[in-house]
């Protein structure tokens, strides 16, 4: 009877259950599957009809003109190239300060460490004007350098929390065995320890890339002498600037830009979710 | 925790002894105090100064700057809108995410669809979100106003983001779909923390859902809540690149907020002024540091006087 009573209720939740979570599901990507329609319509199509996501037919022109004469084959390649260089930059110096806050007591820890925690709380409004001034007079504003050590230079302290964290749980008998054989500090670190943080590494080049890739604020004021040097969110705005009213060509500008995280995140959803859920508990 | 084996040795003899350490940091220090410590300085330092960036260096004027920034209408404004984005975007974020992981802290079919369909705006580029929403609110042809027509729930379309009263709103709805996801895999972290037999004893006593919702899962989220509010109200202020490319601060000011007023001031006005803009950036770091410290006083004291 009880049984019968418990097994019955949850049934009829089940189906309320699905409907709602199913209609706002529909509603958190249906702007992205509209996007996509969009960008494969004319503007008169896109106009004419309404809610109806199906195109007559393609208008695989739409990508074309976004990525040749819109210019969003040059933004693409400057996004490459700076999350690639802030993804490699960021993984280098996290992981040594990592490493040594994670497995050194030295004179001057606490004093990074504090620094370091400190940082988590500086807003980005109040250091790009000195990073701006900084980075020209560096002479750095006219190549992908300048974006990629300003990106690799803020805000990585939770990069260097995880590897710190990680390296500090493994076995001291790693260093004692390869000092035996002979190795040094830097061949212990290379050759012993940063094979085994792997998992860590991929958590950080996941969550860096995501970063990176979005970036909008320092490419934006960066790149304000340099249209050469855009990177797609800041194309995006510049694109829509002077053709307000090319429904199709932003869609699929932006179809374009936001396709490589999204399939980048769905072959790395565990690293990401396991990183920021991590995070919390911490 | 490797110790130094010259502990009692002079410092200088440690440090020397330590120098693979020093130089493992050098990296991390170099760009940190590059691009982080000397921003901050120099911004507090910038403040004080009357500088439109086409010149090396600007004039000293003291606090100045602070003082037309206080008869500012236009910062003020700016300000306002902040806290009023911040007051109404971070109970939403935290609350619908709180309710949807309780829902999703389960084992059902399509579950994981689900929390992925929820999380997938979270990945996207919020400057190229900005813009497409522009499009998908648009009064004439956005899907949105379209579906409102159809289904009758709108005589006439909404401009959403053109209208001045209704334009922070729209900001702060497209925010919570936004980052919701984030909030959502938050709470479900902090949700598995929970024991389940304390669940099953609860059931066993005769607790019904609410009762064991409000005994057994609030209390013991509660440190959870102070963290994760904690982690959103800092990214309630950090909407620079959703709002600049969504309205830019418009229509009239009505969506400005603290970010696009400094953003605004120093790089896109026809005589930039980076002193002023320096000054609202700080100014309003300072009462936000210290509106959120009284904020954390009066929660403690409330609390203190709770488990008297």
């Amino acid at each position: 009877m009880n049984l019968v009573a418990t097994r019955r209720r949850p049934q009829g939740w089940s189906i309320l259950r699905y409907l709602a979570l199913g209609a706002l599901c529909l509603a958190w990507i249906y702007p992205f599957l509209w996007l996509v329609s969009a960008s494969l319509k004319t503007p008169i199509e896109i106009f004419a009809k309404g809610l109806n996501l199906l195109p007559d037919t393609p208008v695989w022109e739409n990508y074309v003109r976004a990525w040749g004469q819109a210019g969003f084959s040059t933004y693409m390649l400057n996004t490459v190239i700076v999350t690639v260089g802030t993804v490699a930059v960021v993984v280098f110096h996290t992981a040594l300060t990592g490493y040594v806050l994670g497995r050194y007591d030295f004179v001057g820890r606490k004093l990074v460490i504090g620094i370091l925690a400190a940082t988590l709380v500086v807003p980005a409004g109040l250091t790009i004007i000195p990073i701006v001034d900084l980075v020209s007079a560096l002479g750095l504003l006219n190549g992908h350098w300048g974006i990629i050590l300003a990106l690799a230079g803020s805000g990585q302290s939770a990069a260097i929390l995880l590897y710190a964290g990680y390296f500090r749980g493994l076995p001291r008998e790693l260093e004692e065995a390869a000092t035996m054989d002979g190795a040094g500090f830097l061949r212990i670190f290379f050759n012993v320890m940063m094979p085994l943080a792997g998992p860590v590494t991929a958590t950080v080049t996941v969550l860096t890339f995501l970063a990176a890739w979005n970036a909008f604020l320092i490419p934006l004021v960066f790149t304000f002498g340099t249209p050469g040097l855009r990177t797609l969110p800041v194309g995006m705005l510049a694109f829509v600037g002077t053709n307000e009213t090319d429904w199709s060509g932003m869609a699929a500008a932006a179809t374009i830009s936001l396709l490589p995280v999204i399939v980048f995140f769905f072959f790395v959803q565990r690293y990401f979710v396991e990183g920021i859920a991590g995070a919390v508990k911490a | 925790m490797h110790q130094n084996v010259l502990r009692g040795a002079p410092l200088a003899k440690r440090m020397w002894a330590d120098r693979w350490i020093y130089l493992f940091l050098l990296p991390t220090l170099v760009l940190v105090g590059a691009f982080t410590i000397y921003p901050v300085i120099a911004s507090i330092w910038f403040s004080l100064l009357d500088w439109n960036g086409f010149e090396r260096a600007g004039a000293f004027i003291g606090l100045g700057n602070y003082c037309e920034l206080i008869a500012d209408p236009l910062f003020w404004n700016a300000f306002k809108n902040t806290i009023v984005f911040l007051l109404l975007a971070v109970p939403l974020r935290v609350g619908i995410a709180l309710v949807l992981a309780i829902v999703l802290n389960a084992h059902f079919p399509l579950v994981r669809v689900f929390r992925t369909a929820i999380f997938l705006p979270v990945v996207t580029t919020a400057a190229i979100v900005g813009v497409v929403m522009r499009y998908v609110l648009d009064p004439t042809g956005g899907p949105l106003n379209i579906a409102l027509l159809n289904s009758g729930l709108l005589g006439q379309p909404l401009n959403f983001l053109g209208t001045a009263g209704l334009a922070l709103y729209s900001a702060v709805g497209i925010w919570v779909w936004k980052w919701l996801g984030i909030t959502l895999i938050y709470w479900l972290a902090a949700l598995q923390t929970i024991p389940r037999d304390l669940y099953e004893a609860a059931a066993l006593d005769g607790a019904n859902a609410w009762d064991r919702f409000a005994s057994i899962t609030l209390p013991l989220l509660t440190p959870f809540t102070i963290i994760i509010t904690l982690i959103t109200v800092i990214e309630a202020t950090n909407v620079f690149d959703l709002m600049l490319t969504l309205t830019g601060g418009g229509p009239f000011y009505a969506t400005e907020v603290i970010d696009i007023f400094v953003y605004r001031q120093a790089f896109t006005s026809n005589v930039p002024r980076l002193g002023y803009a320096s000054a609202a950036a700080i100014f309003f770091g300072l009462s936000f540091i210290v509106l959120a410290s009284l904020q954390l006083i009066v929660l403690r004291k409330v609390r203190a006087r709770r488990s008297h």
